[in-house]
């Protein structure tokens, strides 16, 4: 056990608080992204990128910084960033997820093709696996390809599309093979959102926003060289890229941030005259909460001591998902308690919203909601640790192979 | 930045937990547990062989000169195999307190004998720490006189090892006229706890700590670090014990563990618990080399250790079914071990409170 950073990471440490105290200024303000980045996002991103503190391991020929993976240095590197209170950078589903895959089973066209233009922000990238009937059970997905002369023409219907109605590019888990069974005839594509046939409609969400949408097929067609791996092989992509979508999710340095607001925030809220904080039911929560917490962030440490030596965290890295968004919400809804009555003001409309601290809490709050159902539900989280985790027994199959 | 056990600490956890499972099989358990003294000397004399009873005691006292984390390594093998003897109190409260508060010689008379394990110490505080029940010793000259209701590892004492006020520690032999130090039939059989009465009792008052309340503190964290370590340990078995059963149980043609409510309820259980061990491992490493986290951290990690251990006691209890509720089975080991950790040194509630004064969010 050594929890200090040896020479090497002190001086990457250097090196951020230096690069924070010339260029911080130029930093967006953290937070938001429920949108296109703006100007001013792009070009810190940029400077990002061009200092190795973004895509710091993606090869250099994709626009990163082409240093191999430590992910001390990552670390590191995440750290200075939060506390120097700067815009860690772009954050969206091509970045952490996309991108990744590619990384992991694209071919190298794909890679150069796609890769830097999405790291820079250009390329806005959403995510194509959820219909109507098919959430949970994502490898029904009925929407389907058939291939007519050199292009897959698609028809069906995706929903819950989270930015669908800014993105450029979608990432599409759709039905090739309709004689396979289930899990063998999905594959996974790559549309323009510009594509004559595809119509995006809004969905308003509890928060009150319209954050995701409901995307229409029509004939669309797109060559057949943009699958990544073959056909029938898109089951196994969309796992790919599920694994980092649920490390994402569960994140252990929000929940330690966010703790630290909502302790400040008891301490100058009052109830009936009294500091929030010297209630002893509300501290109690609060230092429940900052048990949890602290079990959460050292087990994120043990996962990325294990992670840098190479070690498979098997259960360990298959809570994380639902540890840390149970968590998170648990954490919201105190914030929600402390402002209490006061804090019902909401009016979630414009982008301003955000900058009002009980409206952004609410949101959360309620966003929470959607990262536990989001990203394969607590039941689905619950499922897998029990299984590959545990290795309990897994449940009887009673549903018959889907066929479009 | 390495958060991870060292070779030596797992090889430790290894060569102890071969040791347990060979040497304590449930029926031997069950025999320490009914004859209700919380010692077995052939156990016992095994574990010393295993380098247990000196393991924080400098080498030159003839210990294994290691810190408060091997002692968590071990503290959490000891509580996943319910083990009868005493640990938290004798071996590691009382050495600490000892070096912190004892002169050389008092050092160099005492300490070799922990090692050897001719020597086992309860220990108690008659001052509050989140305790309930009588808590109260006077010192006049040498001679103590009062009472603690609850001394910590009664099992095979020899000394007991009272904090005064002041948080000097006093030691007085059990058998010492004045001392009347009697074995309670406790919840936890494997680990009894020890009702010190106390007239004009002779003792040896530790005193060399430039500041005693201080030096106190530090012994008592230790020692809620080592019950959360336990408990840790107890919980941890007693989830594994409910995946097996939940593997083997048939009922409705198929394994119980296919049912999705038991199977959510076990990755429930997994979820709260395996972080934990991550907490447990920052307390300790705190207590040995990050004086600045080392109070907070000791405190959340007995409290939560103390909540998530009392669920998995509940739900793996459950999981066996009527099973789990026999003494056949022998859960109830695991369960009174972590209820009684529970009660010991601050329950959650007082150690949240304390966590809260320490951080500086309240004002006492
Ligand atoms: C905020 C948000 C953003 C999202 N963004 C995207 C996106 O960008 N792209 C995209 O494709 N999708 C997105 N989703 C969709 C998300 O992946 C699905 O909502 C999720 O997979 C659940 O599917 P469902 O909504 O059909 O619910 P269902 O699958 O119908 O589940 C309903 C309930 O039944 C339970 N359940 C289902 N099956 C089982 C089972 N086998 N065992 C036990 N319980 C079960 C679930 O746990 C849940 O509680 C988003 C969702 C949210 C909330």
């Amino acid at each position: 056990m050594e929890l200090a950073y040896s020479e090497q990471y002190r001086a990457l440490q250097g090196e951020v608080r230096a690069f924070i105290a010339k260029y911080g200024h130029l930093s967006p303000k953290p937070g938001g992204g429920r949108q296109r980045p703006s100007k001013k996002a792009l070009d810190w991103q940029k400077l990002l990128l061009e200092h190795g503190y973004f895509a710091r391991n993606i090869p250099a020929e994709y626009g990163g910084f082409g240093l191999p993976l430590d992910v001390l240095e990552l670390a590191v590197i995440a750290e200075e960033i939060a506390k120097g209170g700067v815009y860690p950078g772009i954050m969206n589903q091509g970045i952490s997820m996309l991108v990744p895959t590619l990384l992991e089973v694209g071919t190298k066209e794909q890679c150069a093709q796609w890769i830097e233009r999405t790291i820079r922000g250009e390329v806005i990238w959403c995510q194509g696996y959820s219909e109507p009937e098919s959430g949970s059970d994502l490898a029904a997905a009925r929407t389907k390809a058939d291939v007519v002369d050199g292009h897959f023409v698609i028809n069906g219907q995706k929903i819950w599309t989270s930015s669908a109605h800014y993105s450029d590019m979608m990432f599409l888990l759709c039905r090739t093979e309709p004689d396979q069974p289930k899990h063998k005839g999905l594959s996974y594509l790559l549309v323009p959102m510009n594509a004559p046939g595809i119509e995006v409609r809004p969905l308003v969400t509890m928060t009150g926003r319209a954050t995701f949408n409901e995307t229409f097929f029509t004939n669309v067609r797109v060559p057949t060289d943009q699958i990544v791996m073959g056909r029938g092989e898109g089951w196994h992509v969309a796992n790919v890229t599920l694994k980092y979508e649920r490390l994402l999710l569960g994140d252990a340095n929000r929940l330690s941030a966010r703790l630290a607001r909502i302790r400040e925030l008891m301490e100058r809220t009052n109830l009936d005259g009294q500091r929030v904080m010297d209630i002893p039911e509300y501290r109690d929560r609060l230092m429940r909460l900052q048990g949890e917490v602290m079990a959460s962030k050292y087990h994120g440490l043990r996962l990325l001591t294990e992670q840098a030596r190479g070690e498979d965290s098997g259960l360990k890295r298959l809570i994380v998902k639902y540890n840390g968004t149970l968590l998170g919400y648990r954490l919201s809804s105190l914030a929600v308690d402390v402002l209490g009555a006061a804090g019902l003001a909401y009016d979630a409309k414009d982008e301003a919203a955000e900058t009002d601290e009980a409206t952004a809490w609410h949101i959360d709050n309620m966003y929470d909601i959607g990262l536990m159902i989001g990203g394969g539900s607590t039941n689905i989280q619950k499922n897998i640790i029990a299984e590959r985790g545990l290795g309990l027994p897994r449940e009887p199959k009673t549903a018959p192979a889907t066929r479009s | 930045m390495d958060f991870a056990l060292s070779e030596e600490q797992k090889m430790l956890e290894a060569s102890l937990r071969g040791f347990l499972a060979d040497r304590l099989p449930m029926g031997r358990r069950r025999a320490i547990a009914a004859a209700g003294s919380g010692h077995d000397a052939e156990l016992w004399t095994g574990l010393v062989a295993q380098g247990l009873a000196g393991l924080i005691i400098p080498e030159r006292h003839g210990g294994a000169g290691l810190g408060i984390l091997d002692a968590a390594v071990a503290a959490e093998c000891l509580g996943y195999h319910a083990v009868p003897g005493p640990f938290a109190a004798s071996v590691v409260m009382a050495s600490l307190a000892l070096q912190a508060s004892g002169t050389e010689a008092q050092q160099a008379a005492w300490l070799p004998k922990i090692a050897s394990g001719e020597v086992r110490i309860a220990v108690g505080f008659a001052s509050p720490v989140g305790q309930t029940g009588i808590a109260k010793v006077a010192l006049e000259g040498t001679r103590l006189s009062g009472r603690v209701q609850s001394a910590i590892d009664g099992g095979g004492a020899t000394h007991v090892l009272v904090f005064l006020e002041t948080g000097q520690p006093a030691l007085a032999a059990v058998d010492a006229k004045g001392v009347r130090a009697t074995l309670l039939a406790s919840l936890d059989r494997t680990r009894p706890l020890l009702d010190v009465s106390l007239e004009g009792a002779p003792a040896i008052v530790l005193s060399a700590a430039n500041d005693a309340l201080a030096a106190r503190t530090r012994v008592l964290d230790a020692g809620r670090v080592m019950l959360a370590a336990d408990t840790l340990g107890a919980a941890q078995s007693m989830l594994d014990q409910a995946v097996a059963f939940a593997k083997e149980r048939v009922q409705f043609g198929r394994p119980i563990g296919s049912f999705q409510a038991v199977k959510h309820t076990l990755a429930d259980l997994a979820t709260t618990l395996e972080p934990c061990r991550a907490l447990v491992w920052f307390a300790a490493h705190a207590q040995d080399a990050l004086p600045d986290e080392a109070r907070v951290s000791a405190l959340q990690a007995k409290a939560h250790l103390d909540d998530v251990g009392r669920e998995v006691a509940r739900l793996a209890t459950e999981v066996h079914g009527g099973m789990g509720f026999t003494d056949l089975q022998g859960l109830h080991y695991w369960w009174k071990r972590i209820d009684t950790n529970r009660q010991l040194l601050g329950t959650p509630e007082r150690c949240r409170h304390e966590a809260a004064l320490v951080q500086g969010w309240i004002s006492s």
